[in-house]
């Protein structure tokens, strides 16, 4: 009979986290910030039908990066998670940091007791009615928790587009000079990227119940311009 | 947080989800209660834009005024509108949980449904409800929306098991529906500019409130007017008070004047 090795749980913590991350350096990054009117999301996407970004309610958005049909599982129970609340209890029930400890509660678990890790980063993000009361949920593979301010970097290449965006990206920021921050953060010195090849998307403090809009090619042009 | 695995996962369809999670409402059992609150008289025309939806604003119970100010012709999206006559509660339920569908199914697929799509999801709402119908809480809706590909507006209207029957003038459901719907159709013409048909829909409440005691006219009083709503090119399009004001105004002419 063959018995299995014995595997102390920190070393078997460190590999899973080490499987995660090299699954979430695979795919490419994403940056969201605070902007005048509310929180925009850019992300490298060359797909025009498999998104990273989405609305998940009415003042909140959900962002992901790593494994496709994994934060498309996350994304989807976010959005039943909230729209079963808005409609047992009332719309302005639905708050990003229920849905943030929900998602962490659910990635740790699958972190913990699951066959593999999840291989995603998730960003749960809200507007407030006021720029102070905007909120930024960063989730990681493992369900731990950051609350960010003023901007925040999913995905593997996140150190250097962090320093990046710590130059690029001032506060109070208007759409078109946040974007240009975001745009260029991503790319880095040696990339510019291409429209085509980017998402963006925003939240915006506005009239209109559902705040979440898509920025299509030839707005991110113009904006860009 | 409500995760699946795919064989148990209820697609984009809110109200399976509803009864995944145990929150779905049970259909009424036992005898027939008749004197709960009651809609009444919701049109909807055809015009040369799209479609314009009308309401009045009364609910019943029994033979006493139970609200003045009921909404019962609201949007349900973008480009579509929905009304409702029959018993008040499961009538409100139903146009909320078709409000959310249609949201939810944006949400979760990344794109709208259809116009046909959305007005058989709600034929499909409507036969649920049906045992409760035959206990005399029956709620029967009326749709409306404007297509975007074929810049044209449709409607439908339904049957207590779920009928859907598609309209291209005219709709008209509920306790003063004879009298609103007769007006309409001799009133209609093909492609009516917007003002006509706003006149057109309110003469018809207003023939429905002068003949059936569950339709409430223009309460001048309150300052409370029907619900009037264009659906257009322009999205769902609320016509504002001091516009019906006009109109209920040259109605209240016309009828002084015979």
């Amino acid at each position: 009979m063959t018995m299995p090795f014995y595997v102390p749980p920190e070393q078997q913590m460190k590999d899973r986290a080490e499987f995660a991350r090299k699954g979430i350096s695979r795919g490419r990054s994403l940056v969201a910030c605070q902007y005048s009117d509310g929180i925009l999301f850019v992300a490298e996407n060359p797909s025009n039908t498999l998104r990273k970004i989405s609305e998940i309610y009415d003042r909140i958005a959900f962002a992901g990066v790593g494994k496709y049909n994994e934060f498309d599982q996350l994304r989807q129970a976010g959005v039943r998670a909230a729209d079963l609340k808005g409609y047992q209890y009332a719309r302005d029930d639905v708050d990003a940091r229920s849905l943030a400890n929900q998602y962490a509660q659910m990635m740790g678990h699958i972190f913990t007791h699951d066959q593999k890790p999840l291989e995603v980063e998730i960003l749960v993000a809200e507007i407030g009615h006021e720029p102070a009361n905007d909120r930024l949920f960063h989730i990681l593979y493992d369900g731990t928790v950051m609350d960010e301010n003023r901007f925040s970097v999913l995905g593997g290449d996140a150190d250097p587009i962090n320093e990046r965006m710590n130059t690029a990206y001032s506060v109070g920021a208007n759409l078109s000079a946040a974007l240009k921050a975001c745009v260029a953060a991503l790319g880095g010195p040696d990339k510019t990227l291409a429209t085509d090849d980017l998402e963006v998307a925003v939240i915006e403090r506005g009239t209109s119940r559902r705040s979440f809009r898509r920025i299509e090619s030839t707005e991110v042009t113009s904006l860009l311009g | 947080m409500p995760y699946f695995t795919p064989s148990q996962d209820p697609g984009a369809n809110f109200q399976a989800l509803l009864s995944r999670v145990g929150l779905n409402a049970q259909p009424v059992k036992g005898q027939a209660i008749v004197d709960i609150p009651h809609a009444t008289t919701c049109v909807a025309v055809t015009y040369q834009g799209g479609v314009i939806m009308a309401g009045d604003r009364r609910a019943t119970a029994g033979n006493l005024i139970s609200h003045r100010d009921m909404e019962k012709v609201v949007q349900a999206d973008t480009f579509s509108g929905v009304g409702i006559a029959g018993a008040a509660g499961p009538a409100m339920e139903m146009i909320k949980l078709f409000q959310l569908q249609l949201e939810h199914y944006e949400k979760m697929e990344g794109q709208q449904l259809s116009l046909e799509g959305k007005a058989n999801q709600l034929s499909t709402m409507v036969r649920a409800n049906l045992p409760s119908a035959m206990q005399g809480l029956g709620a029967v809706p009326i749709f409306g929306g404007f297509e975007p590909r074929q810049t044209k507006g449709r409607l439908w209207d339904y049957d207590m098991t779920g009928g859907r029957y598609e309209e291209r003038e005219f709709v008209a459901i509920g306790s003063g529906s004879l009298h609103a719907g007769t007006v309409i159709k001799i009133g209609w013409r093909d492609q009516m500019t917007r003002s006509d048909a706003v006149m057109l829909v309110c003469r018809a409440l207003w023939e429905a409130a002068d003949a059936d005691s569950a339709t409430g006219g223009p309460d001048v009083l309150r300052g409370i007017y029907p619900i009037v709503a264009s659906i257009s090119q322009d999205g769902w399009v609320p016509v504002q008070d001091e516009e019906l004001v006009q109109v209920f105004e040259s109605i209240i002419a016309q009828v002084r004047s015979r």
